[in-house]
């Protein structure tokens, strides 16, 4: 369970984020919907602690991300935006690396290695060099090595930018897998159609700020739009005139 | 295992299986000084050699003025060739090359010579040609040798005693041993010697912040339940590890090098056995800290690979600076020298080769002010891994 309160960021003299609060509850898929640069990737860096809140603070299972970031850390698995990988380790070495960190028992590594490339099916490729992979190769190693430590939150920053349509599909099947574990997922894109074919709750966010919360019914009723992308834009806009 | 020795083994992992770094830590940075060194050797050596032991070769024209001159000359180790040329075509031979050294005889010689007065010959080179001046100077030690002989008598049969004529004399004692004449020349060693372990971990510092950043597994890493300054400090260790790999194949190149060159011909013998090696490993090593730890401060300022590289590559000559101080001053080894990182390595790797016995306290000086400052360093760059503007 993630829960953010009021957290305001600045870098220099751009305020990324003004004042954002929501929940994103276990077993539930919650969607950070905005466009780009509102907010989303700061308030996902605010998560995993690559980056302190001015004010307000961020819980993880409990774990104020202000207080005590290495725990709130370890709780979490984490995919941020256009994540890399180490091109001359394999898929599999990439992820044993991950599991050695986040601490995961030696003598069940190796099992629990094999557990999450089965579960996001990266066989094919598990044992080769992650030089020259795909971009849809890439994503899932790296969603998998975010995996290995079998977090209970997982905060995922626009994974399907660059995916085509079969990688995206597999990598919505693989989200839908982890909330039907009961894990809290967070999701950020800045397309509509996708958070609204995913989520169960969406978080819109403009200008730093949270403009709506609720499902995409919710929001449909809420704006007075039929269409969700026109809900969007009226949601959008509706910050932005207040702002 | 420790996450710190997780981080240190991946890194080594990694980096060995990059061929850049690998060519870079493992060829290029250890067998460049080696290889230049033995190039420029020999051919100090070849020239030395050449000039010191052939016979000399002159021509003489009008030698028919000189008979006795000519003979002497003969006598000595020279290859006396007899032209027959007007002088102005004896110097044009020597300004197109066709000849090296002529000695120019005329005609006047022999008249002057029988009333004792000063009998002259002309010497034409090319000054600007060095074995050519080596030569001529032979030429003219040969003559002058010829010339006092001869004073000489003239004034024994004046009944004069010929050291009336030498009111000074100087003897010269040459201090050098062969040991200090090849140190000359091993004052380089010492950059080569940090050049190598600079290269060798260059690639890897570079991969720690820069490279990490552009290949975007910089978040991820951070994502880790893992303290920046474990992180940072696995990366330091590793770069350590390939300086200190790429030290050890240049210094037993070096060894194997210093062994084949028969420096015995230029009057100089080198210590460099597997006894010095070890030596020289325990007095550098020490600085792979702090060209680690610079590395990684330059480098974090940067953006991209490639910028990275520029910037590290003037950070590679940092450290010449007191070697280049060290050789303009001709500094001896002493304490406060010690203090004074890569000069204090470079003075201790001189007196290694030159066979002295070092001062455990010099060497426990350099090792513990080079490593003072490698720390110092490491905390900088602690702190500049751990600003949020790290993934900006």
């Amino acid at each position: 369970m993630i829960t953010v309160k009021n957290i305001a960021k600045s870098f220099g003299k751009v305020e990324a984020v003004r004042d954002v609060s929501f929940e994103a509850p276990d077993g539930r898929i919650t969607g950070l919907l905005g466009p780009n640069g509102a907010g989303k990737s700061t308030t996902m860096r605010v998560l995993y602690t690559a980056v302190r809140p001015d004010s307000g603070t961020a819980f993880i299972d409990d774990i104020d991300v202000t207080v005590d970031p290495l725990a709130a850390r370890s709780h979490l698995g984490a995919l941020p935006h256009g994540s890399g990988l180490y091109n001359q380790l394999t898929a599999r070495e990439n992820i044993a690396y991950f599991a050695d960190m986040y601490g995961v028992a030696k003598d069940i590594r190796d099992e629990r290695v094999q557990n999450i490339i089965d579960l996001l099916e990266i066989n094919d490729f598990a044992d080769r060099r992650t030089k020259g992979f795909s971009q849809g190769q890439k994503t899932k190693v790296s969603l998998a090595r975010a995996l290995v430590h079998e977090p209970k939150n997982v905060i995922l920053d626009e994974p399907t930018n660059g995916l085509d349509v079969m990688a995206t599909r597999g990598l919505r099947e693989v989200i839908r897998k982890l909330r039907d574990q009961g894990k809290c997922v967070l999701f950020s894109s800045h397309i509509m159609q996708e958070v609204a074919a995913l989520c169960d709750d969406i978080v819109i966010i403009a200008n730093g700020q949270v403009s709506m919360i609720g499902s995409a019914d919710e929001i449909r009723e809420k704006t007075g739009c039929d269409d969700l992308e026109d809900a969007f834009v009226e949601a959008i806009t509706l910050t932005e005139g207040a702002a | 295992m420790s996450l710190f020795g997780t981080v240190v083994l991946k890194e080594i992992k990694d980096n060995f299986r990059d061929r850049r770094t690998m060519m870079s830590a493992l060829i290029f940075g250890p067998l460049f000084g080696p290889i230049v060194f033995a190039a420029v050797i020999s051919l100090t050596l070849k020239q030395a050699t050449t000039a010191a032991e052939e016979p000399l070769p002159v021509a003489v024209v009008g030698a028919e003025h000189a008979p006795n001159l000519v003979t002497f000359l003969e006598q000595q180790d020279t290859e006396l060739e007899r032209l027959d040329l007007d002088p102005d075509s004896a110097v044009a031979a020597v300004r197109s090359g066709e000849e090296e050294l002529v000695l120019i005889i005329d005609s006047a010689f022999g008249d002057s010579w029988s009333v004792a007065e000063t009998a002259r010959v002309s010497l034409v080179l090319d000054n600007s040609d060095n074995s050519t001046s080596r030569y001529a100077r032979r030429a003219r030690a040969m003559i002058g040798a010829y010339s006092s002989q001869i004073g000489a008598m003239r004034l024994l049969a004046r009944g004069i005693d010929p050291t009336l004529a030498n009111a000074i004399r100087i003897d010269e004692i040459d201090t050098s041993t062969p040991s200090t004449r090849a140190a000359l020349l091993l004052g380089m060693l010492s950059y080569f010697l940090l050049f190598s372990m600079l290269a060798g971990g260059m690639y890897l510092a570079i991969d720690a912040t820069a490279g990490e950043r552009e290949r975007g597994s910089l978040e991820p890493l951070l994502t880790l339940p893992v303290s920046r300054s474990t992180l940072l400090l696995g990366k330091l260790t590793a770069t350590v590890f390939f300086m200190c790999t790429s030290l050890v194949i240049a210094l037993i190149a070096l060894s194997l090098v210093l062994g084949r060159i028969p420096l015995q011909e230029l009057g100089m013998s080198v210590q460099f056995g597997p006894k010095e090696v070890v030596t020289a490993f325990l007095v550098m090593a020490p600085f792979a800290l702090i060209g680690a730890s610079l590395l990684t401060v330059v480098t974090s300022f940067t953006k991209s690979f490639k910028e990275a590289q520029s910037y590290t590559t003037f950070a590679m000559l940092v450290p010449t600076l007191p070697i280049l101080i060290a050789a303009v001053m001709n500094l001896k080894p002493s304490l406060e020298w010690m203090v004074v990182p890569s000069m204090s390595q470079h003075l201790l790797l001189l007196d290694l080769v030159k066979g002295e016995t070092l001062q455990p306290l010099f060497i426990a000086v350099s090792v513990g002010s080079s490593l003072v400052l490698g720390a110092l360093l490491s905390w900088v760059a602690i702190q500049l891994y751990k600003r949020e503007s790290l993934l900006m």
